[in-house]
């Protein structure tokens, strides 16, 4: 199952910006987290297909997922 | 120092030193410049005749070592949006003038003869001196030519060309630490300086300081406040990446107002990103982190160096990056640091002059993604006060009415900022009601609707929108009269013991006994005042909507439309 996986900020430091990715079915967006190391505490802002989601839903195919850390401006 | 009001009388030219009366004495920055302005002014005058006044008050707090207390405010009628205005600034003038026992500024009446002056503060009040060698100047030009070596001691007020000539949209500037500028943007304050012909105001507290009823109490509330500040990890974001770190995540959410309002993203965002902008001011040695007065403990700022490395500009903000970026689809940071120095140094607002530049796009005065030609317009028309250059100059509005657009971005005449009001629906009941015409900084709802900070509000519902914005806009007002930066409030709405200390730090400075309540509760006084002001002016709840497109044009990618009702805008005003 394909989805888009976008991480952003210092997320991206030895990571990446953006990658398909091709996951099984039932893997939750915590699990996603997770599998880049990223610590949950340090997740700001989540995003599915543009719209906030949470770490317990599961991406169907062709998602948009968005990881951002805690950020800020204005 | 026991504070005072320095009055400026600008028709005679005289000026006098007042004990502050009792009613003011409670108030500072914000509440204090629009408590004297409802006061003072008669609210249907001409904002740019002799019945206006323009009012300079550092915050409560300003002058102390209070952790990021240096905002300054300043105050009128504004010639924008016909609403009472107040605009603040960081940079090194509140301090300062807090160190020289000023509790407020005010500058009255209009010169009698066509001559251009200068002021000069020190605690023994205002000197005012005839100006004739930096008419015409830049910015830049007049701070070099006051304080070649930057002398922090100092701080200077000025206006560029646009202020000169009156243009709506004109600055006043602010010295930064560096010699670089901040700017009281909104609202066109740099036209009422213009009007009353002062070309710049230098501040020498001449080794003033601030008296603390409290110091023990003082510097423990301090140090629990500045820990709270620094510890927060938006804060750190901030420090690392400046505020455009927000251009990616409000395109991801579909609420980046793209080519002139149509799109709610931009195609090119990477390239005008706050992650690539910090590469290349890395790459180019730059400092992604500077801070725009001293004792700010967040430094959102940062000095963005040209390919070869020579400075081009400091303190270019998310929102004049999307401006220039997204909103007129320019995709070359280069190219909208230009635009920003260049807009620093005319002293013009880099929000109302590029969402202008939108709207003139649309209009065919020149194509969308042009910077090289938006940087012409602004050094040879804008700052030559030609025709074109000063229909740009008097804003979106203006622009607008003058090639016959009707999409047309402004609430009350001005400029709507960087969050499209379909998508993010705090953020349009924070336009349509502000009392200051649209300005995200009044009732930022974006902490709620889209950072997750302060709790979760969706931004596509309406549900709890109200409420959000008006809890925002009383805690601002609040925050705003005490000299605090506005990004406190990340850590006031996260962090239980940043609000108390910082009530502590109001206690501790004035031996006073304020409660968190009473704090908000000035923030609602300075609400409604501002409300009353506008309505003695003319302004009725038809003001308070939004331009009728985004009513019933749809939004991409959520194919949105605002769908509040006029009921439920007026609604906002129940408290």
């Amino acid at each position: 199952m394909k989805i888009t996986v976008k991480l952003f900020a210092y997320f991206r430091d030895n990571r990446f910006s953006i990658e398909e990715w091709d996951i099984e079915p039932n893997t939750t967006v915590g699990n996603i987290v997770d599998s880049l190391h990223i610590d949950r505490e340090e997740v700001g802002v989540l995003m599915m297909n543009h719209k906030h989601t949470k770490f317990e839903v599961q991406p169907q195919t062709g998602d948009i997922l968005a990881i951002f850390p805690v950020v800020g401006g204005g | 120092m026991v504070d005072k009001i320095f009055r400026v009388n600008m028709t005679d030219l005289t000026t006098s030193v007042e004990e502050v009366p009792e009613a003011w004495a409670g108030h500072g920055g914000r509440g204090l410049t629009s408590t004297i302005i409802a006061e003072e002014v008669e609210p249907t005058c001409h904002p740019l005749g002799k019945n206006n006044k323009l009012v300079i008050a550092p915050g409560l707090l300003s002058g102390t070592v209070a952790a990021n207390s240096g905002r300054l405010s300043i105050g009128a009628k504004s010639p924008l949006t016909g609403t009472i205005k107040e605009s603040n600034a960081g940079g090194t003038s509140a301090q300062l003038l807090a160190k020289a026992g000023c509790k407020a500024v005010i500058i009255e009446g209009l010169p009698k003869e066509d001559k251009w002056y200068s002021l000069a503060i020190t605690p023994a009040g205002v000197t005012i001196k005839e100006e004739t060698e930096r008419i015409g100047m830049g910015n830049f030009d007049v701070i070099k030519s006051i304080s070649p070596e930057h002398d922090n001691k100092i701080g200077i007020l000025t206006i560029g060309q646009a202020g000169e000539m009156k243009m709506t949209s004109a600055n006043i500037s602010i010295q930064d630490p560096d010699g670089g500028l901040r700017s009281c943007g909104r609202g066109g304050l740099g036209a009422v300086m213009g009007s009353k012909k002062i070309k710049f105001i230098t501040i020498d507290p001449e080794g003033g300081k601030v008296d603390i009823a409290d110091p023990a109490k003082f510097k423990a509330a301090n140090r629990t406040f500045a820990k709270a500040l620094a510890g927060h990890p938006i804060s750190q974001a901030l420090g690392a990446y400046g505020t455009n770190v927000l251009v990616n995540i409000i395109n991801e959410s579909g609420g980046l107002p793209t080519k002139n309002f149509t799109q709610g993203q931009f195609a090119d965002h990477e390239a005008i990103s706050g992650e690539t902008m910090v590469d290349l001011i890395n790459e180019r040695g730059g400092k992604a982190k500077h801070n725009c007065h001293a004792g700010c403990v967040i430094q959102c700022s940062q000095i963005y160096n040209d390919a070869k490395g020579n400075k081009l500009t400091s303190g270019i903000e998310f929102e004049s990056v999307w401006a220039m970026g997204a909103d007129c689809c320019v995709a070359d940071l280069d190219c909208i640091a230009e635009a920003d120095r260049i807009m620093d140094d005319i002293g013009i607002d880099s929000i109302e002059t590029s969402v202008a530049m939108g709207v003139a796009m649309e209009a065919g005065v020149l194509e969308f993604g042009d910077g090289v030609e938006i940087c012409r317009i602004l050094r040879d028309e804008v700052t030559k006060g030609t025709a074109l250059g000063r229909i740009v100059g008097n804003g979106t509005g203006s622009v607008g009415r003058s090639f016959g657009v009707t999409r047309v971005p402004v609430v009350k005449n001005q400029a709507i900022p960087a969050y499209d009001p379909r998508a993010i629906k705090g953020m349009g009941i924070t336009y349509a009601t502000s009392t200051q015409g649209a300005d995200h900084t009044m009732g930022y709802t974006i902490t709620t609707n889209i950072l997750n900070v302060g709790g979760q509000v969706d931004p596509l519902s309406k549900e709890g929108q109200i409420e959000l914005s008006r809890n925002l806009q009383i805690a601002t007002a609040a925050i705003d009269s005490t000299g605090m930066c506005l990004f406190i409030a990340f850590a006031v709405l996260d962090d239980e013991t940043c609000l108390p200390a910082l009530v502590d730090l109001l206690n501790a400075r004035f031996d006073i006994a304020l409660t968190i309540d009473d704090v908000m509760s000035l923030g609602k006084h300075i609400l409604k005042l501002e409300r009353k002001f506008n309505i003695a002016a003319g302004f009725t709840a038809a003001d308070d909507r939004l331009p009728e497109f985004f009513y019933d044009e749809p939004l991409a990618p959520h194919n949105v439309v605002f769908d509040f009702t006029a009921e439920e805008i007026d609604s906002f005003w129940n408290f």
